[in-house]
């Protein structure tokens, strides 16, 4: 297959950006969208046209997080339910023109062409998105039960990567479905219940000093998402941020 | 070079009580004023940072990644063994210690895997008060589900993201403690070497990997958990920024590395279909709980297959091997990795492989869907299966899934004692960055067990007897001879690699040209069968590219600046020495023991064949310089608790 590609460079973060146009043959249907670019980078080394572009990637099996592209308009292209680097060629057409930028938020800024600096996700975290659990200590696991339902529902939201690509689709660069995962997997579980009220308002209050946007539910996020959160994710939080309002213990 | 694994006395299952009633410990108010540096935030470094953190310890942690939670231990898909016997179907910790020492082909030391074992319970109850949403019943329990060479259920897991799960525990964990203040986080940093000061090990410089500048940092101690050394075969199971720099460093600098040929290769993995191809793909071992693993009984089938004239669901129930369960009737297709991936090689060098390249078989899932039902299997393994369509574009509930081994684990690492203290005091390893627990193959869900039990449950209790005496040192600073020679030499290191690109120019190839082709070199000569000719060739091969790298190899850009082709080559320069010493120590190691296959040593039935009279031994190595050939030392196994015998999983 054969692609015209344009992609965003820029040296640093303080440097002007610009879209570079790429022309790329021999590519396979089954290769991924990564390893395309790889071979791009390839020959942009080897036939000494440019520096290769600065792409973050690491586990290329859509579990780690890292790697995160706007193609053509949407966070990680025009598959569902995929990461980037899961994205086949075979979900383009030959001699497609391909445009590929880094996420697009003032909470994510640009360190070098696609590349973002996403720490303002381990900062919400680091203001109450864990339990305070010490090491040592703790009861027998089975000594809480959960019902299954329950702890079905956490891992649902638990499985959140940390992509960003919810906040890279949000119109208002919102984190409110990032946020609203990690509030309800913990919030769903009886370990998680004595710093529910906490938890929200700490991590709510650190995502607006970020500099996210207000969620406005449109519900780009959940359309978009790697790992296919659910929305109503965003609704436990806002449950759970007005329970904290009140001073009352709302789960559901 | 002394080897003293300081096994403490007693009978086994005392040895770590007593350790623990006898270690040194440090007063709550002079913690804070001893620093600890962790390389590394998977499993092993996450966990260790917090448990040291909360214990009130000053730690600062350093990561590659953007984000301690892209550690590739993230990628774990099946689960984490304990010693519950929640099943009641017979398990306790002496069967899970036996079953360790056995997968391991009694290679590994009794001590240590008998603490992996004792410990082993209190990582899930730990893991759970954190929050990690474990599979339950309908009662509201735990769930578990088996995995390779057990014949009980003690695996418990997440969907089949149960290394995910865990990591984010450590993660929430991790960032409890950044918030507290007793946590440093460095994120985008790497370890470029180790600074030894009055024979200690006393701070590291990095590189900060978005300005390309050179960073010192000093501690009491320093803790490497960088994971494994897979990638040195280019194509495996790890992260594409997995490597095995760190803890190689520290063995240039004198630290001992031990039993680097013990590689292991998964036998579940997607086959390779592409030169482009950058990694492999993992399809967890839990699937062989349901999944029966079979090709075609007659040769002429399988060729057809291989043409496209024929397909799996063309082959008749009776026209299928199904060769693990023929093979290894007491645990079929539940074998262990290493035996699934050499039955997996047999079959399809004899001429049995499908899939266009014929280097593939077939894992079956007909047989569940119709026992169980779909949305059964679904509930299982549905994340899987979408992974396995997301790559491959075939239905594996319609189509038998097409698998072959791949590189995915590595046993070998810094040789530790029973303290995860390396032969240089005070730098201590943990996870799959040491040797201790699995000997010369790793169970499946156990690497996620000794990560969390080396960080959780024994480095705040080996560190701190270790630190005991450290406060009488007062704050150790940066600075000194001993860090400017540090830095100097990384920063040599680095401009010759900038000076090779000069030089080459346009005539010059990218690093990856030159990662490949050693990767093959690896696969072919010193992968799931090894010779002694093999092995020659490999050393061989090895010098040739090695050689052409440092003469032609290119990279673009500055060293002081993000330069992700510059990462690469200088963790590719480690790898070729890494790939010198898998080779030497394959070359010595005249026996087939777990993962290390001689083909001169099998028996009649192609089995490994082990000579304990002569290889009951770990291989520590020490470096000599990158040109001379390093000296192996010996640490003997004493086996006193366990009988041992043939593992025979017939």
């Amino acid at each position: 297959m054969k692609f015209k590609l344009h992609i965003w460079r820029q040296e640093n973060a303080r440097a002007k950006g610009h879209f570079e146009t790429y022309d790329i043959d021999n590519i396979s249907a089954d290769c991924s969208f990564l390893e395309m670019l790889d071979q791009l980078n390839e020959k942009l080394i080897n036939d000494h046209i440019a520096h290769p572009v600065c792409f973050d990637n690491d586990c290329r099996e859509g579990i780690c997080g890292m790697c995160g592209l706007y193609i053509n308009g949407r966070p990680h292209g025009n598959d569902d339910g995929v990461t980037t680097c899961q994205l086949h060629m075979r979900h383009f057409k030959d001699g497609d023109e391909i445009w590929v930028e880094p996420w697009r938020a003032k909470a994510f800024p640009i360190i070098k062409d696609l590349v973002v600096d996403r720490t303002a996700f381990d900062k919400i975290i680091q203001a109450g998105g864990y339990i305070s659990a010490t090491t040592g200590g703790v009861p027998d696991a089975n000594n809480i039960l959960i019902p299954k339902h329950k702890a079905d529902q956490s891992m649902d939201a638990a499985a959140c990567i940390g992509c960003g690509a919810c906040v890279a689709a949000c119109k208002n660069a919102s984190a409110m479905l990032f946020v609203g995962a990690k509030v309800s997997h913990l919030a769903l579980l009886p370990q998680g219940r004595p710093e529910a009220q906490d938890r929200v308002r700490k991590m709510v209050c650190k995502m607006d000093e970020l500099g996210f946007g207000s969620c406005t539910n449109t519900y780009a996020c959940e359309a978009e998402c790697p790992k296919q959160i659910k929305r109503q994710n965003i609704a436990r939080l806002n449950r759970n941020w007005i329970g904290q309002m009140f001073g009352r213990d709302r789960n559901e | 070079m002394k080897l003293d694994s300081k096994i403490p006395e007693g009978p086994l299952s005392q040895k770590w009580t007593n350790y623990k009633a006898a270690q040194k410990l440090v007063n709550p108010a002079n913690k804070r004023k001893l620093d600890i540096i962790v390389v590394g935030t998977g499993l092993a470094g996450a966990s260790a940072a917090a448990s040291l953190g909360a214990l009130g310890f000053h730690v600062d942690i350093f990561c590659i990644q953007d984000s301690p939670r892209r550690a590739h231990s993230i990628a774990a898909q099946g689960g984490i063994n304990a010693a519950k016997n929640y099943q009641n179907d017979g398990d306790s910790v002496e069967r899970l210690f036996k079953d360790t020492i056995k997968g391991g082909d009694y290679r590994a030391r009794e001590a240590n895997v008998y603490r992996l074992a004792e410990v082993s319970g209190d990582i899930i109850d730990q893991c759970v008060a954190q929050g990690v949403p474990f599979a339950r019943d309908y009662s509201g329990l735990l769930d578990n589900r088996s995995f390779g060479g057990a014949q009980v259920s003690r695996t418990f897991y997440a969907r089949g993201q149960t290394g995910q799960q865990l990591l984010l525990g450590a993660y929430g964990a991790l960032s409890r403690e950044i918030a507290r203040g007793t946590v440093v986080l460095h994120e985008r940093h790497e370890m470029m070497d180790l600074v030894i000061k009055d024979g200690r090990a006393r701070g590291i410089i990095v590189r900060n990997l978005v300005t390309g500048e050179l960073e010192r940092y000093a501690a009491h101690a320093v803790v490497v958990a960088t994971g494994g050394y897979g990638n040195v075969y280019y194509l495996s199971t790890n992260a594409m920024n997995s490597n095995g720099s760190a803890a190689w460093v520290c063995h240039r600098r004198g630290a001992a590395f031990a039993n680097p040929c013990y590689v292991q290769i998964h036998p579940t993995c997607i086959p390779v279909h592409g030169d482009y191809q950058s990694k492999l793909t993992l399809m967890s071992e839990s699937l062989r709980n349901d999944g029966r693993i079979w090709v075609p009984k007659k040769k002429e089938d399988a060729e057809a297959i291989r043409r496209g004239e024929k397909s799996a669901l063309d082959i008749a129930e009776e026209d299928r091997d199904y060769y693990l369960e023929r093979r290894y009737p007491a645990f079929g297709n539940l074998v262990p990795r290493d035996v699934a991936s050499r039955a997996a090689k047999e079959r399809c060098d004899a001429g049995y492989g499908v899939g266009p390249t014929g280097l593939a078989v077939y894992l079956d899932f007909a047989d569940a869907i119709k026992r169980l039902g779909r949305d059964v299997v679904e509930q299982k393994y549905g994340n899987l299966f979408q992974m396995y369509q997301k790559i491959v574009d075939v239905d594996p509930y319609e189509y038998p899934m097409m698998i072959y081994p791949a590189v995915h684990y590595t046993m070998g690492g810094l040789w530790v004692d029973y303290e995860l203290q390396t032969t240089i005091p005070g730098l201590f390893a943990a996870g799959e960055a040491n040797f201790s627990d699995h000997g010369a193959n790793r169970l499946g869900a156990s690497a996620l067990m000794q990560g969390l039990a080396d960080g959780y449950f024994v480095l705040p209790y080996t560190l701190q007897n270790y630190l005991a005496d450290q406060i009488y040192v007062g704050k150790i600073k940066a600075e000194g001879p001993e860090f400017d020679e540090a830095e100097q030499a990384v920063r040599e290191r680095l401009n010759g690699l900038m000076n090779i690109s000069e030089q080459s120019g346009k005539s010059g190839f990218s690093v990856d040209h030159y990662h490949k082709a050693l990767g093959r070199i690896m696969w072919e000569y010193c992968g799931m069968a090894r010779s002694k000719e093999s092995l020659a060739t490999a050393a061989e091969k090895i010098a040739e590219l090695e050689a052409d790298f440092y003469q032609h190899v290119f990279i673009p850009g500055k060293s002081v600046e993000m330069n992700p082709e510059l990462e690469k080559a200088y963790r590719l320069e480690d790898y070729f020495e890494l790939a010198r010493l898998i080779v030497a120590d394959a070359t010595q190691r005249e026996e087939s023991c777990g993962g290390h296959f001689r083909v001169e040593h099998q028996t009649e039935d192609g089995e490994t064949l082990r000579d304990d009279d002569n290889f009951m031994f770990v291989a520590a190595w020490e470096y000599q310089g990158h040109d001379k050939p390093e000296t192996m030392y010996k640490e003997e196994l004493n086996y006193e608790h366990i009988q041992i015998v043939k593992r025979n999983y017939k």
